[in-house]
Protein backbone atom coordinates (compact mmCIF):
# COMPACT_ATOMS: atom_id res chain seq x y z
CA UNK A 1 0.00 0.00 0.00
CA UNK A 2 2.80 2.61 0.64
CA UNK A 3 4.42 2.11 -2.26
CA UNK A 4 1.73 3.44 -4.45
CA UNK A 5 2.55 6.69 -2.58
CA UNK A 6 6.40 7.18 -4.58
CA UNK A 7 3.66 7.50 -7.95
CA UNK A 8 3.98 10.84 -9.33
CA UNK A 9 0.27 10.56 -10.67
CA UNK A 10 -0.53 9.26 -7.04
CA UNK A 11 1.02 12.16 -5.11
CA UNK A 12 -0.67 14.52 -7.37
CA UNK A 13 -4.14 12.88 -6.55
CA UNK A 14 -3.99 13.02 -3.18
CA UNK A 15 -2.55 16.61 -2.83
CA UNK A 16 -5.44 17.59 -5.21
CA UNK A 17 -7.97 15.49 -3.32
CA UNK A 18 -7.11 16.71 0.19
CA UNK A 19 -8.20 20.66 -1.04
CA UNK A 20 -11.11 19.29 -2.45
CA UNK A 21 -12.61 17.11 0.06
CA UNK A 22 -11.99 20.09 2.92
CA UNK A 23 -12.87 22.92 0.28
CA UNK A 24 -16.19 20.51 -0.92
CA UNK A 25 -16.49 20.20 2.93
CA UNK A 26 -16.37 23.82 3.50
CA UNK A 27 -18.39 24.72 1.23
CA UNK A 28 -20.82 22.14 1.75
CA UNK A 29 -21.82 23.42 5.27
CA UNK A 30 -23.36 26.79 3.58
CA UNK A 31 -24.91 24.67 0.96
CA UNK A 32 -26.85 22.26 3.43
CA UNK A 33 -27.65 24.74 6.08
CA UNK A 34 -29.51 27.52 3.12
CA UNK A 35 -30.43 24.48 1.09
CA UNK A 36 -28.63 25.32 -2.13
CA UNK A 37 -27.71 21.50 -2.94
CA UNK A 38 -29.71 21.15 -6.57
CA UNK A 39 -27.75 24.86 -7.47
CA UNK A 40 -24.91 22.96 -6.93
CA UNK A 41 -25.79 20.40 -9.25
CA UNK A 42 -26.71 22.57 -11.62
CA UNK A 43 -23.74 24.10 -11.68
CA UNK A 44 -21.98 20.69 -11.77
CA UNK A 45 -24.02 19.75 -14.61
CA UNK A 46 -23.32 23.63 -16.42
CA UNK A 47 -19.12 22.41 -16.47
CA UNK A 48 -19.99 19.52 -18.96
CA UNK A 49 -20.67 22.97 -21.41
CA UNK A 50 -17.63 24.17 -20.59
CA UNK A 51 -15.18 20.82 -20.78
CA UNK A 52 -16.95 20.50 -23.93
CA UNK A 53 -15.83 23.97 -25.47
CA UNK A 54 -11.94 23.90 -24.02
CA UNK A 55 -11.60 20.52 -26.23
CA UNK A 56 -13.66 21.88 -29.18
CA UNK A 57 -10.96 25.53 -28.93
CA UNK A 58 -7.80 22.85 -28.05
CA UNK A 59 -7.53 24.85 -24.63
CA UNK A 60 -7.37 23.03 -20.96
CA UNK A 61 -11.10 22.00 -20.12
CA UNK A 62 -10.81 23.05 -16.48
CA UNK A 63 -10.34 26.65 -17.58
CA UNK A 64 -13.18 26.91 -19.75
CA UNK A 65 -15.34 25.00 -17.07
CA UNK A 66 -14.10 28.06 -14.95
CA UNK A 67 -15.63 30.51 -17.13
CA UNK A 68 -18.81 28.29 -17.74
CA UNK A 69 -19.74 27.71 -14.26
CA UNK A 70 -19.27 30.90 -13.25
CA UNK A 71 -21.42 32.84 -15.40
CA UNK A 72 -24.24 29.63 -15.26
CA UNK A 73 -23.76 30.49 -11.47
CA UNK A 74 -24.35 34.35 -11.99
CA UNK A 75 -26.91 33.40 -14.63
CA UNK A 76 -29.10 31.72 -12.14
CA UNK A 77 -28.22 33.79 -9.57
CA UNK A 78 -29.31 36.64 -11.55
CA UNK A 79 -32.35 35.45 -12.49
CA UNK A 80 -33.73 34.07 -9.35
CA UNK A 81 -32.67 37.59 -7.87
CA UNK A 82 -35.16 39.11 -10.30
CA UNK A 83 -37.38 37.37 -9.25
CA UNK A 84 -38.74 36.22 -12.77
CA UNK A 85 -38.82 33.12 -11.80
CA UNK A 86 -38.07 30.73 -8.87
CA UNK A 87 -34.43 29.81 -7.92
CA UNK A 88 -35.16 26.05 -8.80
CA UNK A 89 -37.03 27.04 -11.77
CA UNK A 90 -33.73 29.00 -13.10
CA UNK A 91 -31.43 25.91 -12.08
CA UNK A 92 -33.94 23.24 -14.27
CA UNK A 93 -33.75 25.89 -17.43
CA UNK A 94 -29.44 26.62 -16.80
CA UNK A 95 -28.69 22.84 -15.81
CA UNK A 96 -29.99 20.87 -18.88
CA UNK A 97 -29.24 23.79 -21.82
CA UNK A 98 -25.60 23.94 -21.01
CA UNK A 99 -25.24 19.65 -20.82
CA UNK A 100 -27.53 19.96 -23.87
CA UNK A 101 -24.78 22.47 -25.27
CA UNK A 102 -22.00 20.38 -24.29
CA UNK A 103 -23.63 17.24 -25.69
CA UNK A 104 -23.84 19.30 -29.24
CA UNK A 105 -20.53 20.34 -29.04
CA UNK A 106 -19.10 16.97 -28.99
CA UNK A 107 -20.96 15.54 -31.06
CA UNK A 108 -19.97 18.20 -33.96
CA UNK A 109 -16.29 17.16 -33.12
CA UNK A 110 -16.01 14.40 -35.82
CA UNK A 111 -13.47 11.46 -34.78
CA UNK A 112 -12.30 12.81 -31.14
CA UNK A 113 -10.31 10.66 -28.79
CA UNK A 114 -10.64 12.01 -25.40
CA UNK A 115 -11.45 10.56 -22.46
CA UNK A 116 -14.96 11.95 -21.42
CA UNK A 117 -15.55 9.29 -19.58
CA UNK A 118 -12.72 10.90 -16.78
CA UNK A 119 -14.23 14.25 -16.91
CA UNK A 120 -18.11 12.84 -16.55
CA UNK A 121 -16.91 10.11 -13.25
CA UNK A 122 -13.14 11.03 -12.52
CA UNK A 123 -10.24 9.57 -12.80
CA UNK A 124 -7.11 9.85 -10.41
CA UNK A 125 -4.90 9.19 -13.53
CA UNK A 126 -6.45 12.54 -15.46
CA UNK A 127 -4.96 14.76 -12.49
CA UNK A 128 -2.21 16.88 -14.66
CA UNK A 129 0.55 19.10 -13.11
CA UNK A 130 -1.19 21.84 -14.21
CA UNK A 131 -5.01 20.25 -12.67
CA UNK A 132 -3.26 19.98 -9.08
CA UNK A 133 -1.90 23.44 -8.99
CA UNK A 134 -5.40 24.95 -10.49
CA UNK A 135 -6.55 22.48 -7.52
CA UNK A 136 -4.14 24.03 -4.47
CA UNK A 137 -4.47 27.50 -5.86
CA UNK A 138 -8.30 28.10 -5.73
CA UNK A 139 -8.60 25.67 -2.89
CA UNK A 140 -6.43 27.82 -0.50
CA UNK A 141 -7.99 31.42 -2.01
CA UNK A 142 -11.71 29.59 -1.44
CA UNK A 143 -10.58 28.92 2.03
CA UNK A 144 -9.22 32.10 2.70
CA UNK A 145 -12.79 34.18 1.30
CA UNK A 146 -14.19 31.74 3.68
CA UNK A 147 -12.29 32.53 6.81
CA UNK A 148 -12.43 36.17 5.80
CA UNK A 149 -16.33 36.61 5.26
CA UNK A 150 -16.88 33.86 8.15
CA UNK A 151 -18.99 36.18 9.99
CA UNK A 152 -21.57 37.48 6.46
CA UNK A 153 -21.58 33.71 5.12
CA UNK A 154 -23.15 32.93 8.73
CA UNK A 155 -24.84 35.35 8.80
CA UNK A 156 -26.95 35.34 5.44
CA UNK A 157 -27.10 31.58 5.45
CA UNK A 158 -28.92 31.93 8.98
CA UNK A 159 -30.90 35.40 8.34
CA UNK A 160 -30.41 37.04 5.02
CA UNK A 161 -33.12 39.67 5.83
CA UNK A 162 -30.87 40.62 9.39
CA UNK A 163 -28.19 40.95 7.00
CA UNK A 164 -29.83 43.58 4.56
CA UNK A 165 -31.37 45.48 7.95
CA UNK A 166 -28.00 45.53 9.24
CA UNK A 167 -26.98 47.56 6.06
CA UNK A 168 -24.72 44.17 5.03
CA UNK A 169 -24.22 43.90 1.31
CA UNK A 170 -27.02 40.48 1.68
CA UNK A 171 -27.35 39.81 -2.09
CA UNK A 172 -23.40 40.70 -2.96
CA UNK A 173 -22.89 37.94 -0.23
CA UNK A 174 -25.46 35.85 -1.85
CA UNK A 175 -23.24 36.02 -4.81
CA UNK A 176 -20.06 35.57 -3.21
CA UNK A 177 -21.58 32.18 -1.94
CA UNK A 178 -22.55 31.00 -5.49
CA UNK A 179 -19.49 31.98 -6.93
CA UNK A 180 -17.52 29.63 -4.08
CA UNK A 181 -19.87 27.00 -5.07
CA UNK A 182 -19.18 27.40 -9.17
CA UNK A 183 -15.48 27.38 -7.85
CA UNK A 184 -15.29 24.57 -5.57
CA UNK A 185 -16.94 22.62 -8.64
CA UNK A 186 -14.01 23.17 -11.11
CA UNK A 187 -11.62 21.85 -8.95
CA UNK A 188 -13.39 19.11 -8.38
CA UNK A 189 -14.54 17.63 -11.40
CA UNK A 190 -11.47 16.09 -12.57
CA UNK A 191 -10.89 13.81 -9.35
CA UNK A 192 -14.71 13.18 -8.92
CA UNK A 193 -16.60 13.66 -12.09
CA UNK A 194 -18.94 15.67 -13.25
CA UNK A 195 -21.91 14.04 -12.53
CA UNK A 196 -20.85 13.03 -9.14
CA UNK A 197 -19.52 16.54 -7.62
CA UNK A 198 -22.71 17.77 -6.31
CA UNK A 199 -23.04 14.49 -3.79
CA UNK A 200 -19.65 15.70 -2.95
CA UNK A 201 -20.31 19.32 -1.98
CA UNK A 202 -23.42 17.90 0.19
CA UNK A 203 -23.08 14.54 2.05
CA UNK A 204 -19.94 15.70 4.36
CA UNK A 205 -21.74 18.59 5.42
CA UNK A 206 -24.86 16.35 5.06
CA UNK A 207 -23.51 13.73 7.99
CA UNK A 208 -21.53 16.46 9.99
CA UNK A 209 -25.03 18.13 10.26
CA UNK A 210 -26.68 14.86 11.96
CA UNK A 211 -23.49 14.94 14.62
CA UNK A 212 -23.95 18.29 16.10
CA UNK A 213 -25.64 21.27 16.65
CA UNK A 214 -22.30 23.59 17.09
CA UNK A 215 -21.60 25.31 13.98
CA UNK A 216 -17.79 25.32 13.96
CA UNK A 217 -17.71 21.67 15.02
CA UNK A 218 -19.81 20.65 12.22
CA UNK A 219 -17.71 22.63 9.71
CA UNK A 220 -14.78 20.47 11.23
CA UNK A 221 -16.37 17.27 11.02
CA UNK A 222 -17.52 17.96 7.97
CA UNK A 223 -13.71 19.25 6.79
CA UNK A 224 -12.75 15.62 8.58
CA UNK A 225 -15.16 13.26 6.80
CA UNK A 226 -14.77 15.15 3.38
CA UNK A 227 -10.73 14.37 3.42
CA UNK A 228 -11.38 10.98 4.48
CA UNK A 229 -13.46 10.11 2.26
CA UNK A 230 -11.16 11.76 -0.99
CA UNK A 231 -8.31 10.31 0.29
CA UNK A 232 -9.63 7.23 1.47
CA UNK A 233 -11.76 6.78 -1.71
CA UNK A 234 -8.94 7.58 -3.99
CA UNK A 235 -6.83 4.85 -2.11
CA UNK A 236 -9.23 2.07 -2.61
CA UNK A 237 -10.06 3.03 -6.34
CA UNK A 238 -6.28 2.45 -7.05
CA UNK A 239 -6.17 -0.93 -4.91
CA UNK A 240 -9.35 -2.25 -6.53
CA UNK A 241 -9.03 -0.44 -9.96
CA UNK A 242 -12.20 1.30 -9.63
CA UNK A 243 -13.58 4.80 -10.50
CA UNK A 244 -12.17 7.40 -8.20
CA UNK A 245 -15.49 9.73 -8.18
CA UNK A 246 -17.62 6.96 -7.25
CA UNK A 247 -15.37 5.36 -4.77
CA UNK A 248 -15.33 8.45 -2.80
CA UNK A 249 -19.08 9.39 -2.82
CA UNK A 250 -19.91 6.01 -1.89
CA UNK A 251 -17.66 6.13 1.03
CA UNK A 252 -18.80 9.49 2.17
CA UNK A 253 -22.29 8.33 1.78
CA UNK A 254 -21.67 5.61 3.89
CA UNK A 255 -20.34 7.68 6.33
CA UNK A 256 -23.71 10.22 6.24
CA UNK A 257 -25.63 6.80 6.86
CA UNK A 258 -23.41 5.90 9.75
CA UNK A 259 -24.00 9.88 11.01
CA UNK A 260 -27.34 9.45 10.55
CA UNK A 261 -27.59 6.69 12.81
CA UNK A 262 -25.91 7.84 15.82
CA UNK A 263 -27.39 11.11 15.49
CA UNK A 264 -28.31 13.45 18.71
CA UNK A 265 -31.00 14.82 17.05
CA UNK A 266 -32.45 11.71 15.80
CA UNK A 267 -31.79 10.20 19.44
CA UNK A 268 -33.61 13.63 21.06
CA UNK A 269 -36.84 12.91 18.67
CA UNK A 270 -36.95 9.68 19.95
CA UNK A 271 -36.86 10.73 23.14
CA UNK A 272 -39.13 13.41 22.95
CA UNK A 273 -41.80 11.37 21.09
CA UNK A 274 -41.36 8.63 24.00
CA UNK A 275 -41.77 11.10 26.76
CA UNK A 276 -45.12 12.78 24.66
CA UNK A 277 -46.24 9.10 24.29
CA UNK A 278 -45.76 8.80 28.03
CA UNK A 279 -47.77 12.24 28.81
CA UNK A 280 -50.42 11.44 27.13
CA UNK A 281 -51.04 7.72 28.57
CA UNK A 282 -51.00 9.68 32.05
CA UNK A 283 -53.89 12.30 30.98
CA UNK A 284 -55.77 9.66 29.76
CA UNK B 1 -42.75 62.02 29.02
CA UNK B 2 -40.63 64.05 26.73
CA UNK B 3 -43.07 65.33 23.68
CA UNK B 4 -41.16 68.07 22.57
CA UNK B 5 -38.69 65.22 20.71
CA UNK B 6 -38.41 64.77 16.74
CA UNK B 7 -41.12 61.71 16.44
CA UNK B 8 -38.96 58.44 15.81
CA UNK B 9 -40.68 57.44 13.02
CA UNK B 10 -43.12 59.40 10.85
CA UNK B 11 -44.92 58.17 7.41
CA UNK B 12 -46.03 60.64 5.10
CA UNK B 13 -49.31 58.91 2.39
CA UNK B 14 -47.28 56.02 2.33
CA UNK B 15 -48.50 53.19 -0.18
CA UNK B 16 -46.93 50.01 -1.33
CA UNK B 17 -47.13 47.97 -4.10
CA UNK B 18 -45.62 44.19 -4.63
CA UNK B 19 -46.45 43.93 -8.47
CA UNK B 20 -49.99 45.46 -9.49
CA UNK B 21 -51.06 44.51 -5.58
CA UNK B 22 -51.27 47.40 -3.11
CA UNK B 23 -50.51 46.40 0.25
CA UNK B 24 -50.58 49.76 2.13
CA UNK B 25 -52.53 52.58 0.88
CA UNK B 26 -51.93 56.30 1.85
CA UNK B 27 -51.04 55.33 5.18
CA UNK B 28 -49.82 58.69 7.26
CA UNK B 29 -48.34 57.49 10.76
CA UNK B 30 -46.24 59.88 13.22
CA UNK B 31 -44.82 57.30 16.23
CA UNK B 32 -43.49 59.71 18.80
CA UNK B 33 -40.11 58.96 21.23
CA UNK B 34 -40.84 56.84 23.83
CA UNK B 35 -44.06 55.54 23.02
CA UNK B 36 -45.30 51.78 23.25
CA UNK B 37 -47.86 51.11 20.44
CA UNK B 38 -48.92 47.90 19.06
CA UNK B 39 -50.28 47.56 15.11
CA UNK B 40 -52.70 45.22 14.68
CA UNK B 41 -55.01 43.73 11.52
CA UNK B 42 -56.51 41.09 10.09
CA UNK B 43 -53.94 38.44 7.75
CA UNK B 44 -52.43 40.17 5.21
CA UNK B 45 -53.60 43.17 6.31
CA UNK B 46 -49.76 44.60 5.52
CA UNK B 47 -48.86 44.38 9.15
CA UNK B 48 -45.01 42.88 8.26
CA UNK B 49 -45.29 45.36 5.37
CA UNK B 50 -45.29 48.53 7.32
CA UNK B 51 -42.70 47.07 9.57
CA UNK B 52 -40.53 46.80 6.45
CA UNK B 53 -40.84 49.96 5.03
CA UNK B 54 -39.77 51.25 8.35
CA UNK B 55 -36.47 49.10 8.45
CA UNK B 56 -35.65 50.44 4.74
CA UNK B 57 -36.38 46.69 3.53
CA UNK B 58 -39.30 47.88 1.27
CA UNK B 59 -39.54 50.94 -0.29
CA UNK B 60 -43.32 52.91 -0.82
CA UNK B 61 -44.44 53.36 -4.63
CA UNK B 62 -45.57 56.60 -3.13
CA UNK B 63 -44.92 58.76 0.12
CA UNK B 64 -42.27 59.94 2.38
CA UNK B 65 -40.37 57.77 4.86
CA UNK B 66 -38.59 58.63 8.06
CA UNK B 67 -37.50 57.16 10.44
CA UNK B 68 -34.70 59.17 13.52
CA UNK B 69 -35.57 62.35 10.48
CA UNK B 70 -33.93 60.35 7.78
CA UNK B 71 -34.69 58.11 5.14
CA UNK B 72 -34.07 54.44 6.59
CA UNK B 73 -32.29 52.91 3.90
CA UNK B 74 -29.91 56.26 3.93
CA UNK B 75 -28.98 55.27 7.64
CA UNK B 76 -25.74 53.90 7.83
CA UNK B 77 -25.30 50.76 9.45
CA UNK B 78 -22.93 52.04 12.52
CA UNK B 79 -25.76 54.87 13.11
CA UNK B 80 -28.54 52.46 12.55
CA UNK B 81 -30.52 52.81 16.23
CA UNK B 82 -33.53 50.10 14.84
CA UNK B 83 -33.72 46.47 16.44
CA UNK B 84 -36.00 44.15 14.85
CA UNK B 85 -37.58 41.05 16.27
CA UNK B 86 -39.24 38.61 13.79
CA UNK B 87 -41.51 36.33 13.05
CA UNK B 88 -39.50 33.10 14.55
CA UNK B 89 -41.55 30.88 11.57
CA UNK B 90 -38.91 32.37 9.19
CA UNK B 91 -36.07 30.88 11.16
CA UNK B 92 -34.67 27.21 10.57
CA UNK B 93 -34.62 26.00 14.00
CA UNK B 94 -32.52 22.82 12.64
CA UNK B 95 -29.58 25.71 12.35
CA UNK B 96 -26.46 24.81 14.22
CA UNK B 97 -26.17 27.77 16.25
CA UNK B 98 -26.39 28.95 20.10
CA UNK B 99 -28.67 31.38 21.57
CA UNK B 100 -24.75 33.67 22.35
CA UNK B 101 -24.22 33.34 18.60
CA UNK B 102 -27.44 34.40 17.53
CA UNK B 103 -27.55 37.55 19.81
CA UNK B 104 -23.89 38.37 18.34
CA UNK B 105 -25.12 38.66 14.84
CA UNK B 106 -27.04 41.64 16.72
CA UNK B 107 -23.74 43.37 16.22
CA UNK B 108 -22.48 42.17 12.89
CA UNK B 109 -24.08 45.06 11.73
CA UNK B 110 -22.04 47.39 13.12
CA UNK B 111 -18.70 45.77 12.95
CA UNK B 112 -18.90 46.05 9.10
CA UNK B 113 -17.44 43.67 6.99
CA UNK B 114 -14.67 41.02 7.47
CA UNK B 115 -13.88 42.66 10.90
CA UNK B 116 -14.64 39.90 13.84
CA UNK B 117 -16.39 40.45 16.70
CA UNK B 118 -14.25 41.95 19.56
CA UNK B 119 -14.74 41.72 23.47
CA UNK B 120 -17.24 44.80 23.91
CA UNK B 121 -19.53 42.78 21.22
CA UNK B 122 -19.32 39.38 23.15
CA UNK B 123 -19.86 41.94 26.32
CA UNK B 124 -22.92 43.45 24.76
CA UNK B 125 -24.22 40.35 23.73
CA UNK B 126 -24.14 38.53 27.44
CA UNK B 127 -25.63 42.06 28.67
CA UNK B 128 -28.64 41.65 26.30
CA UNK B 129 -28.77 37.83 27.53
CA UNK B 130 -28.81 38.61 31.09
CA UNK B 131 -31.46 41.82 30.39
CA UNK B 132 -34.00 39.13 28.86
CA UNK B 133 -33.20 36.77 31.95
CA UNK B 134 -31.75 33.73 29.70
CA UNK B 135 -27.89 34.36 30.21
CA UNK B 136 -27.77 30.95 32.02
CA UNK B 137 -28.55 29.46 28.13
CA UNK B 138 -26.18 31.25 26.57
CA UNK B 139 -24.74 28.26 25.42
CA UNK B 140 -27.35 25.70 24.54
CA UNK B 141 -28.12 25.64 20.53
CA UNK B 142 -31.26 27.07 19.70
CA UNK B 143 -33.17 24.03 18.54
CA UNK B 144 -33.11 23.19 22.33
CA UNK B 145 -35.17 26.25 23.86
CA UNK B 146 -38.51 26.63 24.03
CA UNK B 147 -40.57 28.84 22.19
CA UNK B 148 -40.92 31.12 24.80
CA UNK B 149 -37.02 31.14 25.07
CA UNK B 150 -36.45 31.49 21.64
CA UNK B 151 -38.61 34.68 21.42
CA UNK B 152 -36.24 36.12 24.61
CA UNK B 153 -33.11 35.34 22.12
CA UNK B 154 -34.39 37.32 19.36
CA UNK B 155 -35.44 40.22 21.72
CA UNK B 156 -31.72 40.20 23.19
CA UNK B 157 -30.29 39.90 19.62
CA UNK B 158 -32.43 43.24 18.77
CA UNK B 159 -31.23 44.73 22.25
CA UNK B 160 -27.58 43.71 21.12
CA UNK B 161 -28.01 46.26 18.33
CA UNK B 162 -28.89 49.16 21.70
CA UNK B 163 -31.62 50.14 19.40
CA UNK B 164 -33.49 53.25 20.51
CA UNK B 165 -36.73 51.71 18.51
CA UNK B 166 -37.87 48.29 18.72
CA UNK B 167 -39.91 46.84 15.75
CA UNK B 168 -41.71 43.37 17.18
CA UNK B 169 -43.68 41.59 14.46
CA UNK B 170 -46.11 38.56 16.29
CA UNK B 171 -43.36 37.73 19.03
CA UNK B 172 -45.94 35.40 20.96
CA UNK B 173 -46.80 33.27 18.02
CA UNK B 174 -45.99 29.69 19.42
CA UNK B 175 -45.59 31.11 23.04
CA UNK B 176 -47.71 29.59 25.93
CA UNK B 177 -50.02 32.03 27.70
CA UNK B 178 -47.63 32.36 30.95
CA UNK B 179 -44.80 33.07 28.88
CA UNK B 180 -46.54 35.66 26.53
CA UNK B 181 -47.70 37.47 30.05
CA UNK B 182 -43.89 37.66 31.45
CA UNK B 183 -42.81 38.50 26.97
CA UNK B 184 -44.85 41.49 27.85
CA UNK B 185 -43.42 41.95 31.01
CA UNK B 186 -40.13 41.93 29.58
CA UNK B 187 -41.33 44.83 26.94
CA UNK B 188 -42.82 46.82 29.64
CA UNK B 189 -39.19 46.84 31.53
CA UNK B 190 -37.88 48.24 27.98
CA UNK B 191 -40.32 50.62 27.54
CA UNK B 192 -39.92 52.01 30.97
CA UNK B 193 -36.37 52.17 29.94
CA UNK B 194 -36.82 54.56 26.91
CA UNK B 195 -36.93 52.29 24.01
CA UNK B 196 -39.81 52.85 21.39
CA UNK B 197 -41.34 50.46 20.71
CA UNK B 198 -44.15 49.18 17.83
CA UNK B 199 -45.25 45.43 18.06
CA UNK B 200 -47.30 43.55 16.01
CA UNK B 201 -49.52 41.42 17.89
CA UNK B 202 -52.58 38.96 17.71
CA UNK B 203 -53.40 38.97 21.42
CA UNK B 204 -55.70 42.16 21.37
CA UNK B 205 -56.60 41.57 24.81
CA UNK B 206 -52.95 40.98 26.30
CA UNK B 207 -51.69 43.63 24.35
CA UNK B 208 -54.22 46.33 25.17
CA UNK B 209 -52.98 46.18 28.80
CA UNK B 210 -49.31 46.98 28.64
CA UNK B 211 -49.66 49.30 25.52
CA UNK B 212 -50.66 53.22 25.28
CA UNK B 213 -51.70 52.95 21.96
CA UNK B 214 -53.10 50.68 19.28
CA UNK B 215 -52.87 51.01 15.50
CA UNK B 216 -55.71 49.20 13.38
CA UNK B 217 -54.64 48.73 10.26
CA UNK B 218 -55.57 46.87 6.97
CA UNK B 219 -54.18 48.02 4.42
CA UNK B 220 -55.48 51.78 5.61
CA UNK B 221 -55.04 53.36 8.86
CA UNK B 222 -58.57 51.95 10.45
CA UNK B 223 -57.98 53.55 13.98
CA UNK B 224 -55.21 54.60 15.83
CA UNK B 225 -55.85 55.98 19.31
CA UNK B 226 -56.17 54.82 23.43
CA UNK B 227 -56.31 51.08 23.31
CA UNK B 228 -59.74 51.42 25.32
CA UNK B 229 -60.90 53.50 22.15
CA UNK B 230 -59.83 52.13 19.35
CA UNK B 231 -60.72 47.86 20.70
CA UNK B 232 -64.37 49.28 21.36
CA UNK B 233 -64.82 50.79 17.89
CA UNK B 234 -67.26 50.48 15.48
CA UNK B 235 -64.62 50.17 12.48
CA UNK B 236 -62.73 47.02 14.70
CA UNK B 237 -65.51 44.96 14.52
CA UNK B 238 -65.98 46.04 10.59
CA UNK B 239 -61.90 45.26 9.86
CA UNK B 240 -62.58 41.53 11.21
CA UNK B 241 -65.60 41.46 8.63
CA UNK B 242 -67.11 39.12 11.04
CA UNK B 243 -69.11 39.49 14.54
CA UNK B 244 -66.52 41.02 17.13
CA UNK B 245 -67.73 41.45 20.43
CA UNK B 246 -65.93 42.77 23.54
CA UNK B 247 -66.35 42.13 27.33
CA UNK B 248 -64.20 44.20 29.55
CA UNK B 249 -61.71 42.50 31.75
CA UNK B 250 -60.69 45.47 34.07
CA UNK B 251 -59.87 48.75 32.25
CA UNK B 252 -59.39 46.89 29.16
CA UNK B 253 -61.61 45.74 26.63
CA UNK B 254 -61.26 41.91 25.20
CA UNK B 255 -62.15 41.44 21.39
CA UNK B 256 -63.60 38.10 20.60
CA UNK B 257 -64.35 37.34 17.10
CA UNK B 258 -66.75 34.82 15.66
CA UNK B 259 -64.91 32.64 13.25
CA UNK B 260 -66.91 31.65 10.36
CA UNK B 261 -66.98 27.61 10.50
Amino acid sequence: MIEILGYAFMQRALLAGTLIGIVCAIVGVYIVLKGLSFIGAGIAHASFGGVALGFLFGVNPVLTALIFCLATAWGIGLVARKGQVKEDTAVGVFFASTMALGILIIGLMKGYNVDLFGYLFGSILAVTREDMWIAVGLGLAIVAVVALFFKELLLVSFDPELAAISGLPAAKLYFLLITLIALTVVISIKVVGITLVSALLVTPAAAAYQLTERFRRMMALSILIGVGSTTGGLLLSYQFNIASGATIVLLSTLVFFIATLCSPRRWRRRANLKRAAATTAITR
Amino acid sequence: MNRTQQPVIRLENVSVAFQDLLVLEDVTLTVAAKSFLALIGPNGAGKTTLLQVILGLVRPIRGTVRVFGAAPWDIKPENRRIGYVPQVMGIDLGFPISAFEVVLMGRYGRLGLCRRPAKADRAAALRALERVGIANLADRPIARLSGGQRQRVFIARALATEPDLLLLDEPTTGVDAASTESLYELLRILYEDGVTMLVVSHDVGVVASYVEGVICINRRIVAHGLPEEVLGSEELAQMYGCDAMFFHHGRVPHLCVERDE
